[in-house]
């Protein structure tokens, strides 16, 4: 498997990161050589080996249902960079 | 019955399959202790958790497990003892995380099913494909300011489960048919008020075409509806709209579509599709969610009788007709109301006051059964008078409108109108007297033979009592003094 | 009075115990040394005003008899560890700005035990690095040079700026984060203890995340006891963290025993490159005989997936990363760079935000994880990732603890690995990362030097939870190592 300078633009834009057009094939080259080293892994089996989940024999913990947190609005909006009136603010959104 | 749609090719059967976000009823949010109210003010309920601050962890309610496995059992559906919560990941203003933590390849609960209720008593069994817990996302509010959008992480990190439908629908008729009982069932169950308004219910719907027996078209999906009206008007825009396209011979392109409730009709939302990959992986900040068979049976036990079951018992059991019955369980208030009212008495005669009466004075007044002024208490009371032969069925309706109307209690209404009905064969035979007294012509007519006049001098026996004679025993006293 | 810098924390806590300094001397000397020290570029952020408020009530809870487990020690916070109303910055220029309104369970426990924060140390940016060569607030110097040279060296990374702050006496101990060797190996490059306890055992909560599965947090100290003193105030159950284990916290320090007779020491025979410089080898040998002569039995053992825990840990990380930077969006919190609409504010703020490295790790990750690539690259590393931990699994049926070097060289200069290939970069990783993949706890200590005059580190992993283990038989290696080698303080001005 190889990426091409429009699957990086692709893989850029899924990631949400603006990269410019002169970096796409320098990048290209570099994850290239990264995915080349992983392919490795294909020499090793897993057939009838199961995804790691956790690596602590332990099962989810639930918590009771009951109001324990939130009631802050201050502090939910103190470190936006756009605030309003409570709200995080944004540019407009068209839909 | 499917929707046809007669093209100039020919016909097109409409297929329709849903999938609903049913807020789960819980007092915290699905991984936060935040509150989950409606109405509250701009981001005063939401956590650092749901804001995504760096470093904070999602820990499950296990409210939320409980609610979807008790609405599984009743979906009838398969419950899966050990699933996976995966991140759904996507960047959008009003989900803060980035990725939205939901259920995709290994659910809470498998395949179920609905049974939907048509016209004339008709059901059909409308296939469950699953069932997944996820977080509700915040909400941009974008007419408040002129330049910006607004976020309100409120709602973001609330209980949501997914109900997936197997694309078993034929027509916006069962379509609504099928939200509505969905809905119904939902609230029997108590795991989700099923407001639409307020958003605590949601549709995506799926809509495609075909010619009949052939396999499935390309579908087109509508989010994000939320009234039964709407998801009608969609599908019939949208598969009227696919028609258009195949007749012309053109293709029908998967994509999302947004149902424009002003315009009536739907419209392409590509520019949002482009990058969907929603790169699914399993949460690692979550373990799998495991339950044992005694977590379920306990839940099961716990179950209330769901619609299907009532109207089987009101029909069965009660004697009610199957639409009578089919009315009286589609809410559970109604049910449950009627049930108040039927106990210790003649189910038919309640259900006949309860559908008639009740509904009708509600309905006219625009008013729903939680704000009746009439309880079941007192309907029931009503009813006690007719049956012990105290009011007529007649008075009985005047004494309804009263009590409708100033909440009174139906005994009291007779009691001050004078209504009480007369048996009294002393002040029924003077009546009966009076009115031979002033019709002889009449009563030489029917001594000759006309016995239709009897009738006639019943009314007027009960003109004269002011309607409160019993009827019965006017009967009884007339034929024999006519007979001479 | 002498240099209370040079104290242990064991040392400092008998000091304080006696009365013979109070915590306010010992959090002033150690202001003054974090000044002395700004050349090497630690801290990103110094709170001396705290760290005095912060000592002043210790001293007036010891007068009250009140004494928690870390009563006064002054300690350096990683920069990762949110800390209420105090810049955490992660080491990114995404988080510019960014005061937290909440405390990390890690470092509320250290609080709660009488410990003093110092300020917040620097780190590669969101812990992705080997060298700290990634930090957005530049790049941290080892305090240790050459013997033949002047030229800086990398602490090594992620937590480069805890393991210089302690190796240069600035604080007594510092918090570290360990994805895949980001404690013990800045610990073996600036001769300092570095443990990463259990996955579970410390929460997570209120640590910016980079890899959720393997991000594990642990001391920095300058002895295996302060490690355990440490580790003991840091660790336990935390519910808001649902990866955290609800299992009681040993007595750490207890642990230290001295008595390993009859321990059986595991040495993998796959940790034995031919690329490892031969000093670190015979390091290697060094310590099985030193262990042998305490009593325990070396037994050789066979992990035999280890090369192939690189490979899938590029993979796992990244993709894991890709997921939880994507919070980072100039909407909440930190940086915002304004574009003509939302996504673009999401992407210039978001290439500006992330500097190089991250940026490369969440461009793989992202594709790691993307449709048509899952199965072949995470879910096959998560595969992979299962069988290492199968061999650990196995080898621990026989052996009760593991011994190998923590690095495969000591501290470089800067540049020597960051300039072209990452993967060069990346290879440094090759004795920490299978365990930090199977979760299991590990230790590094110094226990000798380079032929340059550079500290090494060997590395002890132990069973899951089982920290004592290690804990003991690092004391016996500490012991025997006799490592009392300093650097010159050629950084104070």
């Amino acid at each position: 498997m190889s990426l091409d300078k429009a699957t990086v633009a692709k893989v850029a834009n899924l990631a949400r990161i603006r990269v410019e057009e002169k970096d796409l094939e320098p990048l290209a080259a570099e994850l290239n050589s990264i995915l080349g080293w992983v392919e490795q892994l294909g020499e090793v089996d897993t057939e009838n080996t199961a995804p790691m989940t956790s690596v602590a024999d332990m099962q989810l913990r639930w918590r009771t249902d009951e109001i324990s947190d939130g009631g802050y609005q201050e502090d939910i909006v103190a470190n936006a960079p756009g605030h309003e009136d409570g709200f995080f603010a944004v540019p407009k959104v068209i839909e | 019955m499917g929707m046809i749609i007669q093209g100039a090719t020919g016909d097109w059967e409409v297929v329709i399959g849903m999938e609903v976000h049913a807020q789960v009823t819980s007092k915290s949010k699905l991984f936060s202790g935040s509150a989950t109210e409606y109405g509250a003010e701009q981001n005063s309920q939401v956590s650092f958790v749901d804001a995504a601050m760096p470093g904070m962890l999602p820990v499950i309610n296990e409210k939320a497990v409980e609610q979807a496995v008790r609405t599984g059992l009743g979906l009838k559906a398969k419950i899966n003892k050990h699933s996976v919560f995966d991140r759904k990941n996507y960047f959008y203003a009003d989900l803060p995380q980035g990725y939205q933590i939901s259920q995709f390849l290994q659910p809470i609960v498998g395949e179920g099913v609905i049974t939907i209720d048509l016209k004339d008593g008709e059901t059909r069994e409308i296939g469950i494909t699953r069932l997944h817990l996820e977080q509700d996302a915040g909400k941009s509010i974008h007419d408040q300011h002129p330049s910006m959008s607004l976020v309100d992480l409120n709602r973001s990190g609330i209980a949501l489960m997914e109900i997936v439908s197997d694309p078993d629908l034929r027509s916006p008729e069962e379509a609504a048919a099928y939200i509505k009982k969905l809905r119904s069932i939902l609230r029997y169950l108590g795991t989700c008020d099923g407001n639409m308004e307020e958003g605590s219910m949601r549709a995506d719907v799926n809509v495609s075409v075909r010619r009949p027996g052939e396999p499935f078209g390309t579908r087109c999906e509508m989010k994000n509806i939320n009234s039964v009206r709407f998801i009608q008007q969609a599908i019939i825009y949208e598969a009227n709209r696919q028609v258009d396209i195949l007749e012309a011979g053109g293709t029908v392109d998967q994509e999302t579509r947004l149902y424009d409730s002003v315009e009536g009709e739907t419209r392409s939302m590509r520019s949002k599709e482009e990058a969907h990959d929603y790169r699914y992986f399993p949460d690692p900040d979550l373990l799998p969610l495991e339950f044992d068979d005694a977590f379920i049976e306990k839940i099961r036990a716990d179950l209330p009788e769901l619609p299907d079951d009532k109207k089987a018992r009101f029909v069965n059991d009660l004697g009610i007709t199957a639409y009578d019955a089919g009315v009286l369980v589609a809410e559970k208030e109604i049910a449950d109301f009627f049930e108040a009212v039927a106990k210790g008495r003649d189910a038919k005669l309640s259900a006949n006051w309860v559908i008639g009466e009740l509904f009708g004075n509600l309905n006219r007044t625009g008013k729903s059964l939680s704000d009746s002024p009439v309880s079941a208490d007192s309907l029931g009371e009503l009813i006690d008078l007719i049956k012990d032969g105290t009011i007529s069925n007649r008075i009985a309706k005047e004494v309804f409108e009263e009590m409708f109307e100033t909440g009174k209690a139906a005994e009291a209404i007779v009691e001050e109108k004078g209504l009480k009905q007369v048996s009294d064969t002393g002040a029924i035979e003077a009546a009966i007297d009076e009115v031979i007294a002033a019709n002889q012509d009449k009563v030489a007519e029917y001594r000759g033979g006309k016995d239709k006049l009897f009738g006639f001098f019943v009314g007027q026996v009960m003109k004269a009592t002011g309607g409160k004679a019993n009827p019965g025993v006017v009967n009884q006293l007339l034929r024999p003094k006519l007979d001479g | 009075m002498s240099d209370l810098t040079r104290l242990t924390i064991a040392e400092a806590r008998d000091g304080l115990a006696a009365g013979k300094f109070s915590a306010v001397e010992l959090t002033a000397a150690h202001i003054t040394s974090m000044d002395a020290a700004r050349g090497l570029n630690a801290y990103i952020t110094e709170t001396p005003e705290k760290a005095v408020e912060m000592a002043t009530a210790s001293d007036q809870r010891r007068a009250q008899g009140t004494v928690g487990k870390m009563e006064g020690i002054p300690l350096a916070i990683k920069d990762l560890f949110c800390t209420k109303d105090t810049l955490t910055t992660a080491a990114s220029h995404i988080l510019d700005g960014f005061k937290p309104k909440y405390e990390s369970t890690v470092t509320t426990n250290l609080w709660n035990e009488g410990a003093v924060m110092l300020g917040k140390v620097n780190l590669d940016e969101f812990a992705m690095g080997s060298s700290n060569e990634t930090s957005f607030y530049g790049n941290v110097v080892n305090p240790w040079r050459r013997q033949t040279d002047d030229q800086p060296l990398v602490p090594g990374g992620s937590s480069g700026g805890s393991a210089s702050a302690v190796a240069a006496y600035t604080a007594m101990g510092a918090t570290g984060t360990d994805t895949g060797g980001s404690i013990r190996q800045p610990a073996a490059f600036t001769g300092i203890v570095g443990m990463k306890p259990t996955y579970g055992r410390c929460s997570r909560w209120g640590v910016v995340a980079f890899a959720s599965s393997l991000d594990q947090a642990g001391p920095m100290t300058r002895s295996v006891r302060d490690a355990a003193i440490m580790l003991e105030a840091m660790a336990g159950f935390d519910p808001k963290d649902s990866t955290s284990v609800d299992m009681d916290v040993p007595n750490f320090e207890a642990a230290l025993t001295g008595d390993i007779k009859g321990l059986k020491v595991g040495i993998p025979k796959e940790y034995r490159l031919d690329s490892v410089p031969a000093e670190i080898q015979s390091l290697w040998d060094k310590g099985i005989e030193w262990l042998k002569a305490a009593g325990a039995e070396i037994v050789e053992i066979s992990l035999p997936h280890t090369k192939y825990a690189l490979p899938s840990y590029y993979i796992i990380a990244p993709a894991e990363a890709s997921s939880n930077l994507a919070r980072y969006d100039g909407v909440r919190y930190g940086l915002r760079v304004e574009g003509k609409d939302l996504a673009d504010m999401y992407s210039r703020t978001r290439a500006e935000g992330f500097g190089s490295e991250v940026q490369r790790r969440l461009l793989i990750g992202t594709y790691a994880l993307s449709a048509g690539y899952y199965d072949a690259y995470y879910l096959k590393a998560q595969k992979v990732r299962a069988r290492i931990a199968e061999d650990f699994n196995t080898a621990f049926k026989e052996v009760d603890t593991i011994l190998t070097p923590t690095a495969p060289s000591a501290a470089f200069a800067f540049g020597e690995k960051s300039g072209g290939d990452p993967l060069e970069m990346y290879l440094n990783d090759v004795f920490t990362v299978p365990a930090s993949l199977a979760g299991l706890p590990g230790i590094s200590l110094p226990a000798g030097l380079s032929g340059d005059g550079l500290p090494l580190g060997l590395q002890l992993l132990g069973r899951p939870f089982d920290e004592e283990t290690v804990i003991r038989t690092a004391g016996v290696l500490e012991e025997a190592a006799e490592f009392t080698a300093k650097p010159s303080d050629w950084w104070r001005g």
